[in-house]
């Protein structure tokens, strides 16, 4: 049966199961619109198209499926850009659709053409411009499965106007396309390898990354550590792989881990890196990074082993395949740790936590960022879902909210990427509407994507944003605090809309607290709201984010509140 | 670690895009190409590039995996440790005048140059070697006064599978 490109795009996705994608409409994709007229395929109608894309990233993060979005040609493409940046830094998988200008106009500087597959070559993981009607659905089909396997991450369609009006016999079963899923099988010797260096080590340590999460291996992980007793890091995109409230869990590690996570990593004897790529603001110096440590790092790209840290034993797999060998291997040869020098290994690190818990000076007076989130902690349970945008407020929750389980963490990592956490927290909360789902904020940020509050007034789209506002870009002003001699450069932000009265303007409810004594009620109210709420949280302007590693800096060289540095 | 140079061998799927994805990943990571040979195999919809690049061999190897990322690329393989045979070609150019006319023709016969078109006031010379032997020639060329060079990229063949 012939079918038009907007009726073949939508069959495919059915096919592909897609039951929700975020858009903006525009003059080359008015014709899918309208073919999404008569759909029932669920759409969100964002305010910007960077909107759009966290959103499906935040959706994708949240679920573990692909997320879409529908962006019209030209600019609707560009502003797209910084949102597959952003998943393509932490691998996420998406599928972005783009309009563009019919096939002859091409080339010609046509009214909202661009060069959007040749601007995305470089922060996509694969993209296409579909050139005729033949290659529509085969190409769609393709652009998810790429997606989905090995490493995910972003694959952009760029769809002429005229291939989505031409006319086509579409029979699925005739669709054939490439497989990409690399399977790669780790020689039963590096079993052994594992085993030989685990049975050699005095001080094992585990580091979990953002691959634990999207391999689905948390369980694997999470055995292997209990079981055999060892203590877990992990990267800001590996929380939640390991129950934070686990007590072998350490925390995070690198520029604003745990003093004790931190010091873990600097002396260790080995060290099992799953689904991490060594990440500047993970390692510090590199010639300081876990030096006394045999490393294993499992991971499924290639290009993420011997990038930055050089590793003993390369394992090229499969996070959750590879835990499972590595669980089977050692049960098979009976390995036990020496109960005696794992308890002295994980006294050594409760005697750093001991001396250095991680912590900040309460006060009565004035918010304490870390007090909000404690109680936001508190007041959900940890049964929440929690977004961040980028900054100080993205460590402090780091730090102080428990993630006890995977894919409830989202949060911009490798990009950092402020403006995320709003519109994340929008798609994150389109796919489970009846959990808690907080987007915590800080005023710089919540101000690059504020428009979405239009979006979740629109659907009701119940998010619960916490502002932690200190009336200035946090960050910059720490790292001008620490290593600029306090010349507080254009990081001032006093200039503000009132957040209160903004989003009332937008159909939200807008609440604030000003004093400690206010937070918790605050936090309360807007908690059991069924509508989105905005909580405007005035914190304490000088707070900074501690223990802190200098960039460049050796992980165990850390500032500590107090600002004398420790060994 | 020791500069060397590379000969990298890649097969890719002759799709839209695919020359730009590879020299994109090179550029965008800071890497370097020296020369650059592309076109088809045997296989209409397979293309082979062959590059030239140098680098330690942790650097090397970096290049290998980041291509390796692109969906396109079949396989990557460096042919420098490989028996292989590589060659280039350079076309050049030669203005003839009343004073090199004599020397140039002597150069022709003794080093058999091939000449591929001769006016009444140039000609063009055709000369294929590895890269050494590129390099000779043109050096005795240089005196006789070039006009304009064209050179390609070099292209390699393993000598087993």
């Amino acid at each position: 049966m012939k079918l038009k490109g907007t009726e073949i795009f939508l069959k495919v996705l059915e096919e592909e199961k897609v039951d929700i994608i975020f858009g903006y409409p525009g003059g080359a994709v008015l014709d899918l619109y309208d073919q999404l007229y008569e759909s029932n395929l669920r759409h969100i109608l964002v305010r910007h198209e960077q909107g759009a894309v966290h959103a499906a990233d935040g959706y994708a993060r949240a679920t573990g499926k692909v997320g879409v979005c529908l962006v019209t040609s030209g600019p609707g493409a560009t502003n797209t850009v910084t949102g597959i940046a952003t998943a393509n830094m932490d691998s996420i998988p998406l599928v972005v659709f783009t309009g563009q200008v019919p096939t002859g106009l091409i080339g010609n500087d046509a009214f909202q053409e661009c060069d959007i597959t040749g601007i995305t070559r470089p922060c996509t993981k694969h993209n296409f411009l579909v050139r005729n009607i033949e290659e529509l659905a085969s190409t769609i089909k393709e652009a998810f499965h790429i997606a989905r396997s090995g490493r995910p991450g972003p694959v952009l369609v760029d769809l002429p106007k005229n291939v989505m009006a031409a006319q086509y016999d579409y029979d699925p079963a005739n669709i054939k396309i490439r497989n990409h899923e690399a399977v790669y099988k780790p020689a039963p010797k590096k079993m052994a390898n594992v085993f030989d260096m685990l049975n050699a080590a005095k001080k094992p340590l585990i580091m979990t990354g953002g691959g634990v999460i999207l391999g689905k291996a948390s369980e694997e992980l999470t055995l292997l550590a209990r079981k055999y007793e060892i203590p877990v890091t992990g990267t800001l995109m590996g929380l939640g792989s390991f129950p934070g409230t686990d007590p072998l869990w350490l925390g995070m590690l690198g520029m604003h881990g745990t003093y004790y996570a931190n010091m873990a990593v600097s002396h260790c004897d080995f060290m099992l890196a799953v689904g991490v790529r060594f990440d500047d603001r993970v390692t510090g110096s590199i010639e300081t990074f876990a030096a006394n440590a045999k490393i294993v790092q499992i991971d499924i790209d290639p290009s993420s082993i011997n990038k930055n840290v050089t590793v003993d034993l390369p394992i090229i797999g499969d996070t959750r395949a590879t835990l499972k060998d590595i669980l089977r291997f050692l049960e098979e040869h009976h390995y036990t740790q020496d109960a005696g020098l794992r308890a002295q290994w994980l006294r050594e690190i409760a005697e750093w936590r001991e001396k250095v818990p991680l912590n900040y000076c309460k006060n009565g007076e004035v918010i304490k960022p870390q007090y909000v989130i404690e109680k936001l902690q508190e007041l959900t349970k940890g049964d929440a879902l929690i977004t961040t945008d980028v900054g100080q407020h993205q460590m402090w929750t780091a730090q102080f909210f428990h993630f006890d389980r995977p894919n409830t963490f989202v949060s911009s990592g490798g990009l950092g990427t402020m403006g995320f956490g709003l519109p994340a927290a929008i798609g994150v909360k389109c796919a489970f509407p009846d959990k808690q789902v907080v987007a915590i904020a800080g005023d710089g940020s919540i101000q690059m994507n504020i428009q979405e509050l239009a979006t979740a007034a629109q659907y009701n789209i119940a998010v619960k944003v916490v502002l932690l506002n200190n009336e200035f870009l946090g960050m910059p002003r720490q790292w001008q605090e620490m290593f600029y001699n306090k010349r507080y450069s254009h990081t001032d932000m006093t200039y503000a809309p009132d957040f209160v009265k903004l989003a009332e303007a937008f159909g939200v409810i807008g609440l604030r607290a000003t004093k400690p004594a206010e937070v918790e009620t605050v936090l309360k109210q807007g908690l059991a709201a069924d509508k989105p709420v905005l909580m405007d949280f005035r914190i304490s302007r000088d707070e900074c984010v501690y223990p802190m590693v200098h960039p460049g800096g050796s992980i165990n060289q850390m500032t500590l509140g107090s600002r004398e540095m420790i060994n | 670690m020791e500069k060397k140079d590379h000969i990298i061998s890649i097969l890719v799927h002759n799709k839209p895009d695919v020359l730009a994805r590879v020299a994109g990943t090179l550029g965008g990571k800071g890497y370097n190409i020296d020369s650059l040979c592309v076109n088809t195999t045997t296989q209409n919809d397979i293309s082979k590039i062959v590059m030239t690049t140098s680098g330690s061999q942790a650097t090397i190897t970096r290049i290998e995996n980041q291509l390796q990322r692109l969906v396109d690329v079949i396989s990557v393989d460096d042919l420098t440790n490989v028996e292989s045979v590589h060659r280039e070609m350079v076309l050049v150019r030669l203005n003839l005048t009343a004073e090199n006319a004599e020397p140039v023709k002597n150069a022709i016969d003794t080093n058999k140059w091939k000449v591929i078109v001769s006016g009444d006031t140039y000609l063009i010379i055709e000369i294929t070697g590895d890269k050494r032997q590129i390099e000779f020639s043109l050096a005795r060329l240089e005196p006789l006064g070039i006009a304009d060079i064209t050179r390609t990229g070099l292209v390699a063949l393993t000598l087993e599978d």
